[in-house]
């Protein structure tokens, strides 16, 4: 049985700066567990702090409910994948995968006959002898998985394992995580910069900005359910209108904005009278007649803008857009209806529904920047 | 303190912590303030040890400013170290930026090896050699008088011979420094100091030298201090009646048995050494994290 | 076309015919492989007249003139009881040395990493300090210091003395590679359960082992050369340089000669291993670095 992670009110401060700041969240038994985020958002200290490599500044970190203060790393049911992988250059690998078997007094006999069966699972048989060196990228990750997993630990913690991998073995190892992770029912707890690693792997994703947690939810609700403006803004593409709220009705809310009103789903802590952002996915904008203006069949909502350029993807065509007043959007245009794409320069509008934009308080800041 | 036990816990970095304090309190503080003790204080009967005379005075420093000879020796010791640095400098310079800038890798970590087989050799037979090269009846005599640049043979024992045993036992620890901190030095900045018509002796005034100024005070400083404080070369290969420092502290723990005035020239001789370290360092504005490496 | 600014003929560039310039510019060189030649004479005439010396039947180690050929000092140099007990002495001491230094210089490296800035440059200063103390000033404050607790000259203050500097180049040479340590591989096997202890063993002792294994030797080799600070603390003790050096003063026979030979074969021989090995560890860790 596999334990759960509950984090209650932790803050890490470094001197004046808070890495991490009031964070709780609970991960359940046997969850796969992502923790998103850019880099110095904090996330690597949660996770540094439920390895015991740090002990928080204030609140508990429980494993399993029992509260780890004063429990080192080696104390705790955890073990980690580390970004480097840091495996032991000097060992071969069999000693490697053994070594927190040694480390609990297993005999030599024991741990050796332990690691050949997890070289058996991690297909490396033959493997033993070898030195670290000599294997390639991926051999050396799926030797970091075996070592964190002959600890029987009850909770894996992964710091971005997976990104000095090229882009193929990175898809490649997502996939031989999950199953890993399926077959063991280890807890995971993973943290990523990278939202289609988290998205595509987890069960859940907890998003972070600043040191401050922003959400925590499923993949598809976090797309689809935007909790705050960076996460709007951070977990896929997405296009921002900034307006004032006029009414809440029904949960839906209407926004008076510099290109008309529009309505949309009403996002938690939304008031009407306050300024607040319209999100709506390049997915969910359709191109309308052109010169269409709301009620004309078009939808409720119709929003006029130049045609750029369009980026021909495949099975979707990005058409770059800019408003009157120079804001940017995007769309993304399935390539079946591409027929009549518009030309560079042309006049044209994108209607969107009401379900599929939400309004979320605030005005939108800028999308932060890509991380290599 | 927190950061050691905390990596290596209680046991290991208590362990550590006891080793280091042997070494700095046991082995380097406790020896150098016992002899600052033994510098000030008379030299005792020890029936007066701990009696009215045993106070603490600056007599046995005075005996050496007032004692001519001693004065005079250790004022040649001074600046013969100095010469026997210049010098050094001098013959290493050249060949320490043509292995660092100019040969090729082969040819450099060949001469270099061939470099390191002197430095290995201790340095009484290092000297020992000098012993015999310039001996009265020795080959170096027999050669210059072969090719008729002598006609009598010279005595070289003396300053000349001292210099030359110096220089030559010296050598690696101003060559080595030199060298690796030339061998930082990117190509490309020569190249375009010559490109911009630098003549040569203005791109190493200009270019190399600052460059190379932390390996320059590394080899100066150990130069310095290992002349001054050389014992074997001046004995073997000194004229009978010059004497180096060291064999005057040598002479009054031995022979003249007042071993407070011996302390009190060694620690003339340590702050000198450290003099010069500091000084050299202030003046090249290198740091000592520079200096050992 | 006129320039604003008159630039004077470059020096680099100094107008000649081009047959007198090549030989003009040909002069450094000659220059330059006349002064390599040169240094490597001063490097290495005097310890080839040494060795050679050994095989000169003249009486005081010369090679001119050369008497004739024998063997016979290697056979003197074998007989003398002395010069074994001296190389016994200072085997002894080499040990006592090595048994401290590579201990307190590792201890010493360990220490200054985990300090910060301030209190780091402070000990540091005070740990090399020992290098830049003339040896003899070592040897005195070593004999003044046990003299007061009524111990003289001898083995224990040999070592002692000799220890006291030779940390400091031990100290250097495990700072250096500790300097290359990943710490990732502590935490590493920490977050595997391993105790403080098994990671130091299992992890930070194996890393540290060629930098440990390198300083070892050199503290041996630094050991047996010493002469400066031995000389002062030796008491009645008699440890190989020393014994050279004596040797001058009492009767310098080309035996001396003979043992400066075997010393300089051994010496070269390990200047070359090292330098081997030394190689072979930097191709290693080229290749698992790439």
């Amino acid at each position: 049985m596999s334990h759960s992670v509950a984090l209650e009110r932790v803050t890490m401060a470094f001197g004046e700066t808070r890495a991490v700041d009031d964070v709780s969240f609970t991960v359940e038994p046997g969850e796969f567990f992502s923790i998103l985020g850019p880099s110095g958002c904090g996330k690597t200290t949660i996770l540094r702090m439920v390895a015991g490599f740090l002990a928080p500044s204030a609140g508990r970190v429980l494993i399993g409910e029992r509260d780890m203060a004063g429990l080192g790393p080696n104390q705790r049911p955890t073990a980690m994948i580390f970004q480097s992988l840091a495996l032991f250059p000097l060992m071969p690998v069999w000693e490697n995968i053994a070594f927190g078997l040694e480390a609990r007094g297993v005999s030599k006999e024991k741990r050796r006959r332990r690691a050949e069966e997890l070289l058996d699972l991690i297909a490396l048989s033959g493997y033993g002898e070898r030195k670290i060196s000599e294997l390639s990228g991926g051999q050396k990750q799926r030797v970091a998985i075996a070592r964190a997993l002959a600890v029987e630990p009850q909770v894996l913690l992964l710091d971005e394992p997976l990104s000095a991998l090229d882009l193929k073995l990175r898809q490649h190892m997502r996939a031989e995580l999950r199953t890993i992770q399926k077959r063991t029912g280890v807890t995971f707890l993973y943290i990523t910069h990278d939202q289609s690693e988290a998205l595509a792997m987890s069960d859940r994703v907890a998003v972070m900005s600043a040191g401050v947690l922003q959400q925590v939810a499923a993949p598809r609700t976090l797309y689809d359910e935007p909790a705050t403006p960076f996460v709007a803004t951070f977990v896929g593409e997405t296009n921002a209108v900034p307006g004032r709220v006029v009414a809440i009705e029904n949960g839906e809310a209407a926004l008076d904005t510099a290109h008309g009103r529009f309505t949309a789903r009403a996002g938690a802590g939304l008031a009407a009278g306050a300024e607040a952002t319209l999100y709506v996915r390049p997915e969910a904008l359709t191109l309308a007649r052109q010169g269409a203006t709301a009620g004309e069949g078009a939808g409720p909502n119709v929003l006029a803008a130049r045609a750029e350029r369009l980026d021909f993807e495949g099975a979707f065509g990005l058409l770059h857009g800019a408003t009157a007043d120079g804001a940017r959007l995007l769309a993304a245009l399935p390539s079946t209806t591409l027929g009549g794409a518009p030309a560079p320069g042309a006049e044209i509008a994108f209607s969107f529904s009401t379900r599929d934009a939400i309004a979320l308080p605030g005005h939108a800041q800028a999308r932060p920047e890509e991380e290599p | 303190m927190s950061a050691l036990t905390g990596r290596f816990g209680p046991g290991l970095a208590g362990l550590f912590l006891v080793l280091v304090g042997f070494w700095l309190a046991g082995l380097v503080l406790a020896p150098n303030l016992m002899m600052i003790d033994f510098a000030l204080r008379p030299n005792l009967l020890p029936a007066d040890v701990g009696g009215p005379l045993d106070t603490y005075s600056l007599d046995n420093l005075a005996y050496l400013a007032g004692e001519p000879v001693h004065r005079e020796i250790f004022l040649k010791t001074v600046w013969a170290s100095a010469l026997v640095t210049i010098a050094t400098f001098v013959v290493c310079y050249p060949l320490a930026f043509w292995l660092a800038q100019t040969a090729s890798p082969s040819a450099a970590s060949l001469v270099v090896l061939a470099l390191v087989i002197p430095f290995w050799i201790n340095e009484v037979l290092r000297t020992l050699a000098w012993y015999i090269l310039l001996a009265f009846r020795g080959p170096l005599n027999a050669f210059l008088m072969n090719l008729g640049i002598l006609d009598e043979p010279m005595r070289w024992y003396g300053d000349g011979g001292v210099l030359a045993g110096m220089v030559y036992a010296y050598i690696l620890f101003m060559l080595f420094p030199i060298y690796n901190s030339i061998e930082s030095l990117e190509k490309a900045q020569i190249e375009a100091a010559r490109d911009l018509g630098a003549a040569t002796w203005r791109i190493h005034l200009r270019i190399v030298i600052p460059h190379a100024k932390a390996g320059i005070a590394t080899g100066c400083v150990f130069t310095f201090m290992l002349a001054a404080g050389s014992y074997v070369a001046p004995a073997l290969l000194g004229a009978p009646g010059s004497r180096w420092f060291t064999q005057i502290i040598y002479n009054w723990f031995f022979e003249g048995g007042d071993w407070n005035r011996g302390a009190a020239y060694a620690l003339v001789l340590l702050v000198l050494c450290l003099a010069v370290v500091l000084i050299t360092l202030r003046v090249f504005r290198v740091s000592l994290t520079d200096v050992a490496k | 076309m006129t320039s604003a600014v008159a630039l004077p003929p470059s020096p680099a560039m100094p107008a000649r015919t081009p047959l007198a310039s090549r030989a003009a510019a040909a002069i450094p060189k000659i220059l330059f492989w006349i002064y390599v030649l040169a240094f490597f004479v001063y490097l290495f005439a005097p310890l080839v007249v040494m060795s050679a010396a050994a095989f000169n039947t003249s009486r005081f180690p010369t090679v001119t003139p050369w008497l004739g050929t024998t063997t016979d000092w290697f056979a003197q140099m074998v007989d003398d009881a002395a010069m074994w007990r001296a190389l016994w002495t200072s085997a002894i001491v080499a040990l006592g040395v090595v048994a401290i230094a590579v201990p307190v210089g590792t201890a010493a490296a360990l220490v200054l990493t985990s300090l910060h800035a301030r209190a780091k440059s402070v000990l540091y200063a005070l740990m090399v300090s020992p290098l830049l103390t003339p040896g003899v000033v070592i040897g005195i404050a070593t004999l003044v210091l046990w003299r007061q607790i009524g111990v003289g000259g001898g083995l224990l203050l040999i070592v002692l003395a000799q220890a006291s500097f030779i940390s400091a180049y031990v100290m250097l040479m495990v700072a250096a590679r500790l300097q290359r340590f990943d710490r990732t591989l502590e935490e590493a096997a920490l977050g595997l359960g391993a105790s403080k202890l098994m990671v130091f063993r299992r992890v930070l002792l194996p890393f540290l082992k060629p930098a440990l294994l390198a300083a070892a030797l050199l503290a041996t080799l630094q050991s047996i050369e010493n002469y400066n600070t031995t000389l002062f603390v030796r008491g009645f003790e008699t440890p190989l340089t020393v014994y050279i050096a004596t040797k001058v003063r009492t009767g310098l026979t080309p035996a001396v000669n003979a043992l400066a030979l075997v010393m300089i074969a051994i010496t070269i021989a390990g200047a070359l291993a090292w330098e081997i090995a030394r190689r072979l560890e930097a191709r290693r860790s080229a290749a698992s670095s790439s």
